[in-house]
């Protein structure tokens, strides 16, 4: 009764999030003392890259682990992982675009050599190298193992790219919401409008996922209904 | 009481690209035995060899070879009890004939002072240190029986061993075979037509669209 | 695992050693890039250029990436992968085997790239020395790396060229830690940092190669 509640809800709740953190951020809280409008970036950027780096990314992480792991072994895990992966995909597309509009102003350019931004572009191409490998493979069981290692490795990747890029060189602002011993830095109307983007995308993440696991189940299903043709198909071969 | 099949198979299906390459096969086979595996190209003969190596997933139904269930066993300790033979040639082409047996034997922990033995057994002893690759296609298919030889392996797959043997080559190889099976050791081998060799009595299994048509005797 | 590393790892040099492959087609093919990089410096700073260190190791990812492929040749034909498949080879076994042959193939280009890099981009002979420590567990590192990326993407449809989409990102920190380190030691900088990433990484691939190697090959 809950679970399906939830899921009635997921969508138009998300979608009423999303719609509130537009009006928040663009008519009722102020520009910046500094970076003027720029700032209205903050209640989308942020909340993007936190459910990109973090959100997709590590729940095609956990969704590989507990694949291979042989007593959670099921394609569910395989599907999850799959399709948060695809997710991923897009909010890390998403994530540059919107540091690049901030950056153009802020920096004068459109790509720098900044450390979070090319830990996320490379990240970018370990998500779809993933999407890539699960292309290259046809028998299903090969496929999910390989892209269940290619994930783990990728996510033990994640802090090795990100300390080396970090340490190499970085023009990225520092922690935009805490400081670095969790004082709030952001106020008032700004901090609600930054809480509620982040509540916002991160249910963005499970509708577009959910919705994405349908279709895999759907495309599962025509596989299935295509295999059992198949077999008959062959049984014939000879006979007719 | 009967003693369990090597190879029992029920409703086998196994799939490449989607394509079902083996459609639904039922077939048990006894311990040291020879089994032939017929079709016309296509039909599923090297498929099925493949499915009992341990090589080619089960896609459905049910398969146990030697004692390990295909779906959830462990195929690795399956794969150490068969011994594969495949028609395209089976070893690292740069290294000698004596190197590639030394990696075998050592792989499986055997002892490697048997080595010349079996290669005076199947006539290569001449050719110990030739590298693999100058070796003509017969040559390579003895050196592939020496191979299983070193192995002492509990079922041997042949994919079409008759392939790039002289006259010669075939008698050595029936004479073989009969050591082997009567030693304990199943045998399955494809081939396009049914075995022609009159000392040995095969069990024929004819294939047809990737299913068992018919079995003989 | 120790017992069939070590055989694997033979196994793999011997070829190597009989087909020549290193020796004629991927350190010319080496020796060639790092030309190419010199040209595309152009005539201004090819020759006193402080890119010496980045382009070295930017020419190893290439050549790893052949190396990789080549390791994995090595067992692809159809026949080959079958009976191989039925020695029943301990994973861990064969990942350590391999990766210790195609770390022994990446020092020994790399040793020739870093005289080549020394007469050709004129980086410091001395400083060269120095950095001789970090290449050597670098290239260690992206023998680790590329033998488990190259397990994933063998047999596959396409594994040539996936092979790379695979690899390049996670060779990305081992480029610059090796080039940071590279340079550090040039300049009598400290590398510390570098030391922990190409470490980190080294351990990293070799743990997950271990566990997860037989993961790969069961398929």
């Amino acid at each position: 009764m809950m679970k399906e509640l939830s899921q009635r809800l997921l969508g138009p709740v998300t979608f009423a999030l999303l719609a509130l953190t537009i009006w928040l951020g663009l008519w009722v809280t102020p520009p910046d003392k500094v970076q003027g409008n720029l700032v209205r970036l903050l209640y989308v950027h942020p909340a993007v890259a936190w459910v990109a780096l973090y959100v997709s990314f590590g729940t095609a992480t956990i969704a590989s682990c507990l694949y291979l792991w042989k007593r959670t072994r099921s394609w569910d895990m395989d599907r999850i992982a799959h399709c948060a992966m695809e997710v991923s995909v897009v909010f890390i597309i998403l994530t540059l675009i919107t540091g690049s509009i901030w950056g153009r102003p802020t920096w004068g350019v459109w790509w720098a050599w900044d450390a979070r931004l090319t830990s996320t572009a490379i990240l970018g191409v370990l998500a779809l190298g993933y999407l890539a490998l699960r292309r290259a493979n046809d028998d299903p069981t090969l496929r999910a193992k390989r892209s269940a290692v290619f994930a783990i490795v990728s996510a033990i990747n994640v802090p090795i790219i990100h300390f080396s890029v970090q340490w190499w060189k970085t023009l990225h602002q520092g922690a935009t919401v805490f400081t670095s011993n969790r004082q709030l830095l952001v106020h008032g109307s700004m901090a609600w409008t930054l809480l509620i983007s982040f509540v916002g995308f991160t249910l963005l993440f499970f509708w577009l996922l959910r919705a994405r696991y349908r279709l895999e189940v759907e495309r599962d299903a025509a596989y299935r209904a295509a295999f059992d043709e198949a077999v008959s198909l062959r049984q014939r071969e000879g006979v007719l | 009481m009967t003693p369990s099949p090597v190879v029992h198979l029920r409703g086998a299906v196994a799939l490449s690209s989607g394509f079902p390459l083996l459609s639904g096969v039922d077939l048990d086979l006894e311990a040291a035995s020879l089994n032939v595996i017929t079709g016309a190209n296509g039909a599923g003969k090297t498929s099925l060899l493949r499915l009992l190596a341990g090589l080619l997933a089960l896609s459905s139904g049910e398969a146990e070879v030697c004692g390990v269930d295909l779906t959830n066993g462990d195929l690795r300790q399956l794969r150490r009890r068969v011994g594969w033979l495949g028609h395209e040639g089976s070893f690292y082409a740069d290294l000698t004939v004596r190197e590639n047996l030394r990696f075998c034997a050592l792989a499986l922990g055997r002892p490697t002072d048997e080595i010349d033995a079996v290669l005076a057994r199947v006539g290569l002893s001449s050719r110990v240190d030739t590298i693999t690759k100058k070796l003509s296609a017969g040559q390579r298919r003895r050196l592939g029986l020496a191979w299983l030889l070193l192995r002492r392996a509990e079922l041997w797959l042949l994919d079409e061993p008759y392939a790039s043997l002289d006259d010669q080559g075939r008698t050595f190889f029936d004479a073989l075979l009969a050591d082997v099976i009567n030693a304990g050791a199943t045998v399955v081998l494809s081939a396009h037509d049914p075995l022609r060799a009159t000392t040995l009595r095969p069990r024929t299994i004819g294939l047809v669209g990737g299913r068992v048509r018919e079995v003989a005797p | 695992m120790i017992r069939i590393a070590w055989l694997v790892a033979k196994k793999d040099l011997r070829i190597e050693a009989r087909s020549r492959v290193l020796l004629w087609q991927v350190v010319p093919f080496g020796a060639m890039a790092l030309l190419l990089t010199g040209l595309a410096l152009g005539p201004a700073h090819a020759g006193n250029s402080s890119a010496g260190p980045g382009l070295f190791y930017l020419v190893m990812l290439f050549v790893a990436l052949l190396m990789i492929n080549r390791s994995q040749v090595l067992e692809s034909t159809p026949g080959t992968r079958a009976s191989i498949a039925t020695l029943g080879l301990d994973p861990a076994g064969v990942f350590l085997g391999k990766t210790l042959a195609l770390c022994v193939e990446l020092w020994v280009t790399g040793l020739v790239l870093l005289a080549g890099t020394v007469l050709v981009l004129h980086t410091a002979l001395h400083g060269a020395f120095l950095a001789l420590p970090s290449v050597l567990v670098t290239l260690g590192a992206l023998a680790a790396a590329g033998t488990l990326y190259g397990a994933m993407t063998a047999g596959g449809e396409g594994a040539a060229t996936l092979l790379p989409v695979l690899c390049l990102p996670a060779f990305a920190p081992l480029l610059i830690a090796g080039e940071r380190a590279f340079s550090a030691a040039l300049t009598h900088g400290g590398l510390w940092e570098w030391w922990v990433i190409v470490v980190v990484a080294l351990v990293a691939y070799v743990g997950v190669g271990i566990l997860l190697y037989g993961v790969l090959e069961e398929s």
